[in-house]
């Protein structure tokens, strides 16, 4: 859901430079009247966009700063604006990892930290190889694609619950498969909870994912010149080579702006495990997004609940502006 | 070579030489992986929904006893599944129109004009959509309850709120799309029209948005994907009557026998509008992907 895009790539907008401008201006100059309605109307363009931006994005936003600083238990909640105010309280209690809220969270924090590493890594690896073997076409490239691409257009609901239902511990698919059928185990493994629905959720996350870096690596393999590819072969260059020397270098971009999007999705993915695996997540797959959630609206502390998302928020502000840095992408924009 | 029409036509030259036969192998058995990982859950939902409630209770199996259609019947009755349907539709609807009108006209001033404030605008805009849904969750919620309470209209739970937070979502992503679209046209189109007379808007409607049908094409394309997949806040702010499919689906599961065969009819078809317009849309999604976001 949380398609993002961040700041930094904002490039195509400043782009254009000067050429795109000049023969505007020559004109501005020689209508006069119009100046003032022309410097109008921009902004008038812009409005609907901006008003609901700020009213249902930033406005919430800051009531979310502010909220993270009062007592906001249940008894508050129809009317906020008298919840007490407790200063730090809920941080002290969100970060303070020897008490059990404290505790609970950074264990949430660090699987998902190991679970976006894993599905992110994963879904890229799947999406360029698929990109790469099907840069040339063969008889049947067309349908491949669709099928890919099928589990990205899936509505995630349809998608994850059709999950759920090939890992159900009785009359699952999967266990049909690794136990009755080839006996890799000695009894159903249960999937949806203990450990192993920490593999589930990297699983059926990848599933969902991988399609998205597929479509968009594929998009960016267009625009290679095949001439780099005819000039290499020329010159003797295997496939391994071409793939090294050409492909992967030119699609370095892409992948900047990619990761980063892959990233913060699945950080911040709270379908897959709600639907995976209901209200009450299994330890091993607690999401932050989850986490948040349920500590939220099961104990209707919403005070804490939003302290540890302004948390979140400053965690993802650090790591997206560092990822910025370090690959020259937001020093290039400026 | 043979290659479909279509392949051919996205490859412009076919290579001199032809790919090794390690190559061709490796493609084959890896793209054969990859296909099995991805068509094993459709499959599996298209099959069980065909199964009797008997098939898909006890032990799997891959091949149904007997193949019936009841469970598409019956999904209608066991939840009203064509309540939730609708309402889905009219979000999903309502909220990627919405978005495509305000974000085009967003685009358009970002794309051909200078003006103050233009950087903050698409940097505000896209940082916005860095940020965990669940962070605004809470507070909207909060909002949305209290303000309901001062006016005396239900804002929570209605369909307007959800519209509304929805076309917030897609928006910037929409935005930042269309303005690399517009980039791509040439300003001497918009240029000529306006010494021939045409007003700003004018411009904007007859010579921009013509030529970026493909963009605005796959602007509605994701709006409408977003919109009608969305779980989190549909799971928040609706209600028994405004309640979408998202969270409606898991009403077969809530009984105290989960009729899976029912399930999985529901969920094709939820998902049969989404997914048969992204396929047969998804070249447009692809052009404009590549001239907004990729470039």
């Amino acid at each position: 859901m949380t398609t993002l895009s961040p700041p930094g790539t904002s490039r195509p907008a400043d782009a254009k430079g000067p050429a795109g401008d000049g023969p505007e201006r020559p004109r501005r100059r020689r209508i006069l009247p119009d100046r003032l309605r022309r410097a109008g109307l921009p902004y008038l363009l812009l409005l609907p966009a901006l008003i609901l931006e700020v009213l249902i994005h930033l406005a919430p936003m800051a009531v979310g700063v502010v909220m993270s600083f009062k007592e906001l238990t249940q008894q508050y909640i129809r009317n906020w604006d008298q919840a007490p105010w407790i200063g730090a309280g809920n941080f002290r209690i969100a970060v303070d990892v020897n008490a059990p809220v404290g505790e609970a969270l950074l264990h949430s924090f660090l699987i998902t930290c190991a679970f976006t590493v894993l599905a992110v890594s994963l879904a890229w690896l799947l999406g360029v190889t698929a990109a790469i073997l099907m840069q040339e076409s063969f008889r049947g490239r067309g349908l491949l694609r669709a099928l890919f691409l099928t589990p990205y257009a899936l509505p995630v609901y349809t998608a994850v619950i059709t999950w759920s239902f090939l890992l159900q511990r009785d009359g699952g698919m999967v266990n049909h498969v690794i136990h009755d059928q080839l006996g890799l185990t000695d009894s159903e493994p249960f999937w949806l909870i203990g450990d192993n629905s920490f593999i589930a959720l990297v699983v059926v996350s990848v599933w969902r994912t991988w399609p998205f870096a597929f479509l968009i690596l594929m998009a960016a393999l267009q625009n290679i010149p095949r001439e780099l590819y005819e000039a290499a072969q020329v010159d003797g260059a295997g496939i391994r080579q071409q793939i090294r020397r050409i492909t992967l270098p030119s699609l370095r971009p892409v992948n900047q702006v990619l990761v980063l999007v892959l990233f913060l999705w699945t950080f911040n993915d709270f379908n897959v495990p709600y639907i995976l695996f209901g209200k009450s997540a299994p330890e091993a797959a607690d999401l932050i997004s989850i986490h948040i959630y349920q500590s939220s609206f099961v104990t209707w502390d919403f005070g804490s609940g939003s302290a540890m998302s302004v948390l979140l928020l400053v965690f993802l502000l650090v790591v997206t502006c560092g990822y910025l840095l370090a690959t020259g992408r937001g020093r290039k924009s400026r | 070579m043979t290659a479909s029409a279509k392949a051919a036509a996205a490859s412009p030259a076919v290579s001199p030489t032809a790919p090794p036969r390690s190559f061709i192998w490796t493609r084959r058995i890896v793209l054969t992986l990859l296909a099995l990982f991805a068509a094993t859950p459709l499959l599996v939902m298209l099959s069980s929904s065909l199964k009797p409630l008997q098939d898909v209770s006890d032990r799997f199996r891959w091949i149904p006893t007997q193949v019936t259609i009841s469970p598409y019947l019956d999904i209608w009755s066991t939840v009203p599944l064509a309540d939730y349907f609708l309402n889905s539709l009219i979000v999903a609807g309502a909220a990627t129109g919405c978005s495509v009108v305000i974000a085009t006209f967003a685009a358009y001033a970002v794309s051909r004009y200078r003006f103050r404030g233009k950087r903050l605008f698409t940097v505000t805009i896209l940082s916005t959509q860095m940020f965990p849904g669940i962070l605004f969750l809470l507070p909207l919620f909060l909002i949305f309850v209290n303000l309901g309470n001062a006016t005396g209209i239900a804002i929570y739970g209605s369909r307007g709120a959800l519209i509304v937070t929805y076309l917030t979502f897609t928006l910037p992503f929409s935005v930042w799309m269309l303005i690399g679209y517009f980039d791509s046209i040439p300003r001497d189109l918009d240029e000529a029209a306006l010494t021939d007379g045409c007003g700003p808007l004018g411009a904007l409607f007859r010579v921009v948005v013509p030529a970026a049908v493909p963009g605005i094409v796959a602007v509605a394309v994701y709006s409408f994907m977003t919109a009608w997949g969305e779980v989190l806040f549909a799971s928040v702010m609706t209600n028994e009557a405004t309640r979408t499919l998202a969270i409606g689906l898991q009403g077969y599961a809530n009984q105290s026998q989960v009729y899976w065969n029912q399930v999985m009819a529901a969920s094709l078809v939820a998902s049969v509008p989404v997914v048969a317009g992204f396929l047969l849309l998804q070249r447009y999604l692809v052009t404009g992907l590549t001239a907004g976001a990729v470039k």
